[in-house]
């Protein structure tokens, strides 16, 4: 069973860099018509945390990693 | 890293907080965050320090107990920081202009003298603040406000300078890995001396929309593809190193600390 992760965005401290978008290997996160990042293909996330790292507003948060059975 | 414990060392109060949409610093101050984190480091016996400039509203943002102090000279207020108290750990967070031109003196000085603190420089080649200058870190040829036919004077090297002026750990790295820059921050830290840590940044909003790297991604882009391991730049001649930036811990060495050196001269003098 693959790992579950939750891909939280803090959309209020989220400015639509859009360096998350670039830098996720499974492109989890797309650019919402408000100009935030929003993780449409939640259950593609492997958990490399990548967006996490490098957002700079600090308003990504991954969370999980448990096996879901 | 739990980010629970990420946010607990953050003034949420003040976020969002104000650097540009995708600035590098955001990127480094959660690596600073997350390095003070892994080494469980207590909140009220942590100093941050910074000067002037966009690099150092970082301390602004950052609870622990944050100095906010003049361009330049935020080295030589940790200085009297640590001398007075020891036992802190105190954090030195700059920019390049910060550092190397209007407090390049303090820095050298700091670097000779080998106190217990940990500078972290972020290298974004521009004064972003006041309007795009060229920095004394801007490259060689890289438009900036003041140099509209390309800047013709060549650019700093920090860590060659810092391992120079007698640094005892000197790395740099990009803010396109933000993991080694962790780590980096950590061993610093966990040093006991002057500790450089340059993290190259971008400045899209002022340097890199003169220079054809117009967005964040641009420069993340950039980063990865110009920075080469130091124990693969060994290997390469100084041709293909051109406009290439080496990453990597350049000096980790043993020297004796400042604080230490003066501890024993107080006893010296009260022995007689």
């Amino acid at each position: 069973m693959a790992k579950k992760f939750k891909v939280g965005v803090n959309s209020a401290w989220c400015k639509g860099c859009s360096l998350c978008m670039g830098v996720c290997p499974k492109s989890v996160l797309e650019m919402s018509d408000r100009m935030k990042s929003t993780p449409v293909r939640e259950n593609d996330c492997i958990g490399c945390r990548q967006c996490e790292n490098i957002c700079p507003d600090l308003a990504i948060t991954i969370k999980g990693g448990e096996d879901d059975a | 890293m739990p980010s629970a414990e990420v946010f607990s060392w953050l003034r949420t109060r003040f976020m969002p907080h104000i650097w540009c949409p995708g600035c590098g610093h955001g990127i480094i101050m959660h690596a600073l965050i997350r390095a003070l984190v892994g080494l469980k480091k207590d909140k009220t016996q942590t100093v941050v320090a910074s000067g002037i400039g966009c690099s150092s509203r970082m301390a602004g943002y950052i609870d622990a107990c944050t100095l906010h102090s003049t361009h330049g000279r935020s080295l030589a207020f940790a200085t009297g920081i640590k001398l007075h108290k020891p036992s802190l750990t105190v954090v030195d967070v700059m920019g390049d202009g910060d550092c190397s031109a209007i407090g390049g003196n303090h820095f050298i000085h700091a670097c000779r003298r080998n106190i217990d603190i940990t500078a972290i420089i972020m290298n974004n080649n521009i004064y972003g603040m006041t309007g795009g200058q060229a920095s004394p870190t801007t490259p060689a040829g890289a438009w900036a406000s003041t140099t509209p036919y390309g800047a013709i004077d060549p650019p700093f090297d920090i860590c060659r300078l810092a391992e120079g002026a007698g640094a005892s750990y000197v790395a740099r790295t990009t803010i396109a890995n933000p993991k080694q820059a962790e780590t980096f921050i950590m061993n610093g830290i966990k040093k006991k001396g002057f500790a450089v840590i340059e993290v190259v940044t971008h400045c899209h909003t002022q340097f890199g929309r003169k220079n054809d790297r117009r967005l964040p991604l641009d420069n993340y882009n950039y980063f990865k593809a110009v920075s080469v391991p130091l124990t693969k730049a060994k290997t390469m001649t100084p041709e293909e190193l051109a406009g290439k930036l080496v990453c990597g811990e350049f000096v980790n060495k043993d020297v004796p600390e400042y604080t230490e050196q003066y501890d024993k001269v107080i006893e010296k003098a009260q022995r007689r």
